[in-house]
């Protein structure tokens, strides 16, 4: 793995035409994850780019592709084209086998707090 | 369309994709080596406000894509984002530099506090887009620092 043979097949994956029995099948039917996924909550890869990963199932082996660069959830769910719930629940089940790594937003009672607000506009403002 | 949450693409500032399945346009812009901005686009209608919740914690805010032609689609929006309590900002959806109301045409056809800003936009221009952004943003701190605990 590691080679361009992965970028394959992810785009195989996403190219696949959407089905609404698919992506629920593949979480077992459940709708709710095991831990509480925010959606902006960022997620890499623990697998090493060398490790054969073909024994996962598809799903899993495209969100790891994804996040060998960190991604947000919110953005797992839109590049892999599954609803939001679903990638919560296959991401959440990934963490749980040591297969990804999470990294929780800190939040200030649930709202950005002021100093992230003003970073975000000085870096607006410098694009 | 409403941008609720904050983010954009690498390229810039309008959001690549486009996924029919979870009804979500994404983008992503790196602000500085470790900042990253989010940038969710949902469509206004009723049937999506699902998806709504969860954008708006979180969120700094949200842009009401407004097209002025169709005013009152954006009624449900506006009373969503106030009852949220998320601070946002009117985007006036305006083609070829035409913007057939003006402003405060626009904050009485919406009943809209004189401390929301309305701003004109054109979401297919990085700079306008960009300044609408930065609007959004300064509004949020303003709401954070002068009114605690009132928002919008």
């Amino acid at each position: 793995m590691g080679g361009p043979g992965w970028e394959d097949g992810l785009r195989r994956y996403q190219q696949e035409p959407s089905s609404p029995v698919r992506p629920f099948t593949v979480t077992g039917g459940r709708t709710t994850p095991r831990t509480h996924l925010a959606m902006e909550t960022l997620v890499h890869s623990t697998i090493p780019p060398y490790q054969d990963i073909s024994g996962l199932i598809p799903e899993y082996q495209a969100i790891n592709t994804l996040c060998r660069q960190v991604r947000s959830v919110a953005e797992i769910s839109a590049l892999l084209r599954v609803p939001l719930g679903v990638a919560r629940v296959l991401i959440s089940d990934m963490a749980a086998e040591g297969l990804v790594q999470l990294h929780q937003p800190q939040l200030d009672a649930g709202k950005p707090d002021l100093n992230l607000l003003e970073r975000v506009l000085s870096g607006l403002r410098r694009l | 369309m409403t941008d609720a949450s904050a983010g954009i693409d690498d390229l810039g500032l309008i959001p690549r994709k486009t996924t029919t399945t979870v009804a979500m346009d994404f983008g992503r812009v790196s602000l500085d080596s470790e900042l990253i901005l989010y940038l969710f686009g949902t469509p206004g209608q009723h049937r999506f406000w699902f998806m709504w919740d969860d954008l708006v914690r979180g969120a700094i805010g949200a842009v009401v894509l407004v097209d002025t032609r169709r005013l009152a689609d954006s009624f449900p929006a506006v009373d969503y984002f106030e009852e949220a309590k998320l601070p946002f900002v009117i985007g006036l959806n305006g083609w070829e530099g035409q913007y057939p109301h003006n402003e405060e045409e626009v904050r009485d056809a919406l009943t809209l506090a004189p401390h929301i800003p309305i701003v004109r936009t054109d979401a297919r221009q990085r700079e306008s887009v960009k300044s609408t952004l930065i609007s959004l943003v300064e509004h949020a701190l303003t709401m954070r620092v002068s009114v605690p605990g009132r928002r919008g």
